[in-house]
């Protein structure tokens, strides 16, 4: 493989800049890392992510790739001689995506919506977001990762509900992901956040929690009913 | 004997019209089951339990969802007819990016017109359409590099994607009495649109612009009624 620039546009405490840094190290693909500050976006930024103007970016010899979940897919279609993120069969490989869809439009907003979301709406998403917890913990059902043996795709997409989730709970007071009511997925992020490649990858704890802590108090303030944005 | 490959769907729907196209470009043969979805069946409550929505593909009665991951997987798992997605990864995965920008921005922001509670958001809405369709005006130039599809010189992944919210464009014209896919403003996207709805692999599911115009009337009566109780 030909050593092209590689570069990621990237911020530290964002669940799906992080996927794609594991990613990256999974697959032992070395790249610059360009931290963007999302109050003040950059030039190269909204250049080379015109249509969202959000991080991540992946940018291979001036071409830029924007969504994680496109730029995952990338990055195992490119690097088919390292070991494979998504499954190799065909129907596997509709679950991951399936999951990781699920994951991504249902399972975080209505986590996000169940902790700082509008006072009056909390209730109610956290049971969605419980219900939504409870569909991922059926699909580890015999298996350490869900990948299998190893992380694979949908590990690496669910990332959230193994680190930050926690972080939110501690900056919160509130716990929905209980060893009780999810004891696959509570011992899958023990396994997950145990993995070398996912530690190093992870953003410092106390900067995460110190880091919410701020956003809210922010939000408060700012009499936003609660209009916190994920990223 | 019964298929391999079965469709659960309903004519109006773009999403279900996707899954169609992908069969067609593959040639597999397949029973297509019209759910009336007032009640959902039980094979669509117990095969798509998570969304319990149409289209499901049912592949030796294995369930695969979400029309997007549905052409994806007819891609993947069967060799016969065409590519849907192109071999060159960049290039997949700018065709990804757009059909998810199609989905999560895009048609939402078109729905959104349709059910805008007064003019003023109705006019907002659709200026957010059209800036889009510009978007996608640009993307079709880069995409096709000159050739009459996104794909190339066949219908691919974007082009099923895009092309299967066609129906729905035309209803909204008529409708509102606008354009949104105009000769003018988006030239490409004009001519891309008449080739695609004429291609082999589309026209038997298309739906006629006034029988389904027929279906929009009947839904929003049924949305304004359920609004105002």
């Amino acid at each position: 493989m030909a050593d092209l620039e590689m570069k990621l546009l990237g911020l530290w405490c964002s669940p799906f800049s992080r996927r794609v840094e594991l990613a990256l190290c999974l697959k032992g693909i070395s790249y610059d890392y360009i931290e963007e500050d999302i109050q003040n976006k950059s030039p190269e930024l909204l250049k080379y992510n015109p249509v969202h103007k959000k991080v991540p970016v992946l940018v291979r010899d001036g071409k830029p790739i924007a969504e994680s979940l496109v730029i995952l897919e990338y990055i195992d279609d490119m690097w088919d001689d390292k070991p494979a993120i998504l499954p190799q069969e065909p129907y596997e490989r509709a679950m991951a995506r399936f999951w990781a869809r699920f994951i991504d439009e249902k399972c975080l907003p209505s986590i996000w919506k169940a902790f700082w979301g509008p006072k009056k709406e909390q209730d109610e998403a956290e049971k969605e977001a419980c219900e939504n917890l409870k569909a991922l913990e059926n699909e580890l059902k015999g298996k350490k990762f869900f990948g299998g043996s190893s992380i694979g795709y949908l590990d690496i997409v669910a990332n959230f509900i193994a680190y930050w989730l926690d972080a939110i709970q501690k900056t919160a007071g509130k716990t929905i992901l209980t060893k009780e009511s999810f004891p696959l997925l509570s011992q899958w992020k023990v396994d997950f956040v145990a993995c070398k490649v996912v530690k190093e990858n992870l953003p410092p704890w106390e900067r995460l929690v110190a880091y919410y802590q701020i956003r809210i108090e922010a939000a408060k303030a700012s009499n936003d009913d609660g209009k916190i944005q994920i990223y | 004997m019964a298929k391999e490959v079965k469709v659960l769907g309903k004519w109006p729907s773009p999403f279900v019209m996707r899954a169609r196209i992908a069969l067609h470009l593959k040639s597999v043969d397949y029973e297509f089951i019209e759910e009336s979805m007032q009640p959902k069946s039980e094979l669509l409550l117990k095969s798509n339990p998570v969304h319990k929505k149409i289209p499901v593909l049912l592949h030796h009665e294995k369930p695969i969802c979400e029309s997007l991951i549905i052409v994806q997987y007819v891609d993947e798992a069967f060799s016969t007819g065409s590519s849907i997605l192109p071999s060159n990864p960049y290039d997949r995965a700018i065709q990804r990016f757009w059909a998810a920008y199609l989905d999560d921005k895009w048609f939402p922001a078109f729905q959104g017109v349709s059910r805008a509670p007064n003019e003023e958001a109705k006019a907002k809405g659709l200026e957010q359409v059209r800036e889009g369709l510009s978007l996608l005006e640009d993307a079709f130039d880069k995409c096709s590099n000159g050739k009459p599809f996104f794909g190339g010189d066949k219908i691919g992944y974007l082009d099923i994607a895009f092309g299967s919210y066609l129906g729905w464009v035309r209803v909204s014209e008529k409708m509102n009495n606008i354009e949104l896919i105009s000769k003018d403003k988006t030239p490409k996207l004009h001519a891309w649109a008449e080739r695609f709805s004429a291609n082999d692999a589309v026209k038997d599911y298309m739906p006629e612009t006034e029988k389904l115009m027929g279906f929009a009337k009947m839904l929003m009566a049924k949305y304004q009624a359920a609004a105002s109780t």
